[in-house]
């Protein structure tokens, strides 16, 4: 798989190390009533679609960014890649 | 032993003989293709090994027999038929070596309970060591095996030399120290087993039926009570789900998310080559594993290709990967050429054990989570799975195959690399 990095152009795939969906992001508020069972959701449960799937991807031989990949994991064809910082700001996670 | 021989009749040497005599005209097939009846006791969604196991072990152990399988496509043509056919039971932690084990111990009766030669050889596995610390762990492994009733032997580099002279031993990064020997371990021909069960199965009178795709559950009230499937619908007062990488699909269709990634996981068979691998040889310090099946070939594979991924195959990096472990580990190996190679579809859990269980959906149950290595476990699963839908019960060797273990923390994490179910 090539993963078009949006700094980078088009990088292999095998440059990257996976964490997994794009969920990771949404970490829950620790001091939430409810915070023990939403971090057990976060942590351990996931969709899992086959179809479009957002996830996670490192650039580890590379220039060490976090990247949001979309990528059909029945075709691994990938149809969106975004720094995961600008996602993440879009979500309102950092500031 | 009660293969009743109504539908195949009992397979033998005499029958093989009779059958000569008359131009082998009395062979029928080996189970019924029938049409599914408005109504079972048990549904089970999956034919592959665990599915059909159940279904067998429904039968003959607990005598239910208004049972059906469901399979989309056609028996073993899922992990049962894709998989490498490694069988061990060398697990180290509580939760998981008594249920491996008592899988082992089925495996070593299996040909004789379902009539079905399905090639059990146990050849043993040979997971190397290479570091003395890996050697402190393998030590703790055995003695845990053991203490499990599972057998095991430490072996020191010379006794592995006498075994496998062709290994790399003098490799200046991984040489290699010994090994930590299972000789009951070995390979079981895959889709034998699940023609097997199925053989068997149907014998009793459960239904297979094949190119039949569950596409949902009937909830109501927290209860379901049969499923949607591309035959219409089928009443069932309890339903067994065992669909293997596809859980996270089928599960989500009872609005369940699951503990569960879906991963690809490769494997390779070379050209067909004389015996030269004694049994199943893993390298302790890359992912990579081989074994030679009864018709030459060396069949290998190594890591999970990392990736959430539905499509059965994998991608180019990983098969690099797969060959510099081979080429590490015993260069002769360079010499053989890749005949085939495929992919299939794993359901990743986030410990990296397996998942046997009610659900909170009455009528409702789950068998998956088998990650890499279910396929071992197609006995032992059926049974425990058999009994946990016969008696609502878990079986003994099956009572931390939990659900609710990550949110109580009771995780078995045999790798400690927590939820990330590409390192599992
Ligand atoms: C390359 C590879 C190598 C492996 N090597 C080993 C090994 O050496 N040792 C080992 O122990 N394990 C190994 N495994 C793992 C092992 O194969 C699996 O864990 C095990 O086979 C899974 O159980 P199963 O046989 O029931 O799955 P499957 O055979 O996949 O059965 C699941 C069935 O469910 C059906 N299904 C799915 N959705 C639906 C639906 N909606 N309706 C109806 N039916 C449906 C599928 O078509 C499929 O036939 C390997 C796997 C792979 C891919």
């Amino acid at each position: 798989m090539i993963i078009n990095h949006p700094l980078l152009g088009p990088r292999d795939s095998a440059e990257f190390t996976y964490l997994g969906d794009a969920s990771l992001i949404d970490r829950p508020d620790w001091q939430d009533k409810r915070a023990a069972s939403k971090f057990y959701e976060y942590q351990y449960l996931r969709d899992n679609p086959a179809g479009q799937h957002q996830e996670l991807w490192y650039h580890e031989a590379g220039d060490r960014s976090w990247l949001v990949v979309t990528r059909n994991t029945v075709t691994h064809e990938i149809t969106k890649v975004e720094l995961a910082r600008d996602v993440a700001k879009a979500r309102g996670r950092s500031k | 032993m009660k293969v009743t021989g109504k539908n195949s009749g009992r397979y033998s040497a005499l029958r093989l003989v009779k059958e000569a005599l008359i131009n082998h005209r009395g062979w029928k097939p080996a189970w019924r293709n029938p049409q599914p009846k408005k109504e079972y006791d048990i549904v089970i969604v999956g034919g592959g090994g665990h599915g059909l196991a159940t279904a067998h072990y429904l039968a003959s152990k607990f005598n239910i027999t208004s049972v059906a399988v469901i399979e989309k496509g056609w028996i073993g043509g899922g992990n049962v038929g894709r998989n490498t056919t490694i069988i061990r039971s060398n697990y180290l932690l509580d939760g998981n070596e008594p249920f491996y084990e008592f899988s082992l111990k089925l495996w070593e009766g299996l040909e004789q309970d379902v009539n079905y030669n399905a090639m059990v050889s146990q050849r043993g596995i040979l997971n190397l060591i290479h570091t003395d610390a890996q050697r402190d762990a393998y030590r703790r492994r055995g003695n845990a095996m053991m203490l499990n009733g599972a057998d095991a032997e430490l072996l020191n580099a010379e006794q592995v030399r006498a075994e496998c002279p062709f290994l790399n031993f003098d490799n200046n990064r991984f040489p290699i120290k010994g090994g930590l020997a299972q000789r009951r371990g070995g390979t079981v021909r895959h889709d034998a087993v699940a023609w097997g069960y199925a053989r068997s199965a149907d014998s009793y009178g459960v239904d297979i039926i094949q190119n039949c795709e569950v596409t949902g559950f009937r909830i109501r009230n927290g209860k379901c009570s049969g499923v949607e499937t591309s035959k219409g619908f089928i009443n069932a007062k309890k339903i067994g789900v065992a669909v293997a990488g596809n859980s996270g699909k089928v599960m989500s269709m009872a609005g369940m998310r699951l503990p569960i990634e879906s991963h690809v996981l490769q494997a390779f068979v070379s050209e067909g080559l004389k015996p030269i691998i004694p049994g199943v040889i893993t390298f302790g310090a890359g992912h990579f594993y081989v074994s030679q099946s009864d018709k030459g070939g060396l069949v290998f594979g190594g890591d999970i290709d990392g990736y959430n991924s539905y499509a059965q195959r994998g991608n180019l990096p990983v098969v690099e990967d797969v060959c510099e472990g081979g080429m590490a580990l015993m260069p002769m190996i360079g010499r053989a050429r890749l005949l085939r190679m495929w992919g299939g579809i794993m359901d990743m859990s986030m410990d990296g054990s397996p998942i046997i269980d009610r659900t909170d959906i009455g009528g409702l149950y789950f068998n998956g989570g088998w990650c890499y290595g279910g396929f071992k476990a197609t006995p032992g699963s059926g049974w425990v799975f058999a009994h946990l839908l016969a008696t609502d019960k878990p079986h003994r060797t099956a009572t931390a195959l939990r659900f609710d273990r990550f949110q109580r923390g009771y995780m078995i994490d045999e790798k400690g690399s927590g939820a990330q179910p590409n390192l599992h």
